[in-house]
């Protein structure tokens, strides 16, 4: 297989793993989202089994992968070098707190939902994508 | 609670985070979805892109995968086994919300996969700081939108 081809797979890969995550957390469902953003009502605790699985999964991974010094397909890693806590980034986490608390989507779940779609669904992508092209524009 | 519910959260949050690892480990990547579409939608990166359709066609084809294999394995809460759950609102309201999850997401250089789970494990600052803004104004909105306004979403 070509280089190209080598990457293409393992890409793949990743997605399929991500979005067989998704399904069996229930996180492609959006009231099991907001019914854990719901401290005042209800509260769905299975979110934070979510999140606590796949960090502590990827915290002693990804220690792993670092210590054999270079990804198997690529040159390098590429990790965000950046370290101030500026405006942008808090500005851009609220907005998108406000977004997915009022849809139960963020972005993966949203998007790993498209087998299910509906015109809600169809209308949250499209104003997502728009978001990003908006967000480029507002970006120096 | 229901342990069963609480199981298949952990368990598909390992998978999610094989995912990261995986990706991590094969090229070098953060597996954060705002960033791998995003940046694959509004650029096209030259020599760059394959690996990102290909993601996308992944994450799609994950819960159609668990639908067609059956036997109940999703987790919609209002519907058990069921894999896909139904949006919370209608169109407007889900225009408004996607503007600002893509509005958002760009502005703070990620989403929950991003700064939630990569960032955490790495123990960025940044992610940590991102997270904590993105939890709590979620926190909030849901808060406003069923207990303040009460007509529920």
């Amino acid at each position: 297989m070509s280089g190209v081809g080598v990457k293409t797979a393992a890409g793949y890969i990743a997605g399929l793993l991500f979005g067989l995550g998704l399904a069996i957390s229930g996180m492609t469902d959006p009231a099991r989202v907001l019914g854990f953003l719901d401290i005042a009502g209800a509260w769905d605790p299975t979110l934070m089994f979510v999140l606590g699985g796949a960090v502590v999964t990827t915290f002693i991974g990804f220690r792993l992968v670092f210590a054999r010094g270079k990804p198997l397909f690529a040159g390098g890693f590429q990790l965000p070098s950046k370290q101030e806590l500026d405006a942008k980034l808090l500005g851009g986490a609220a907005l998108f707190g406000i977004g997915w608390g009022l849809s139960g989507y963020c972005p993966g779940p949203a998007i790993a939902s498209v087998g299910g779609l509906t015109m809600p669904l169809f209308a949250m992508l499209v104003a997502m994508g728009a978001g990003w092209f908006l967000a480029r524009e507002l970006s120096p | 609670m229901d342990w069963m519910v609480s199981l298949q959260g952990l368990v598909g949050g390992v998978l999610i985070g094989l995912s990261a690892v995986w990706l991590m480990g094969a090229m070098g990547r953060i597996a954060g979805i705002s960033g791998i579409i995003g940046n694959l939608i509004t650029q096209r990166p030259k020599g760059d892109s394959a690996w990102r359709v290909a993601f996308l066609a992944g994450l799609v084809s994950g819960p159609l995968l668990i639908i067609a294999v059956g036997g109940g394995l999703g987790n919609v809460a209002d519907a058990p086994g069921a894999v896909i759950g139904a949006p919370a609102g209608g169109v407007p309201l889900m225009l408004l919300a996607g503007l600002l999850v893509g509005v958002g997401t760009g502005l703070g250089s990620g989403c929950t996969s991003g700064h939630g789970v990569c960032g955490l494990a790495r123990l960025s600052a940044r992610s940590m700081a991102a997270t904590g803004v993105f939890l709590i104004v979620a926190i909030a909105t849901v808060y406003v939108m069923r207990h303040v306004i009460g007509g529920g979403v």
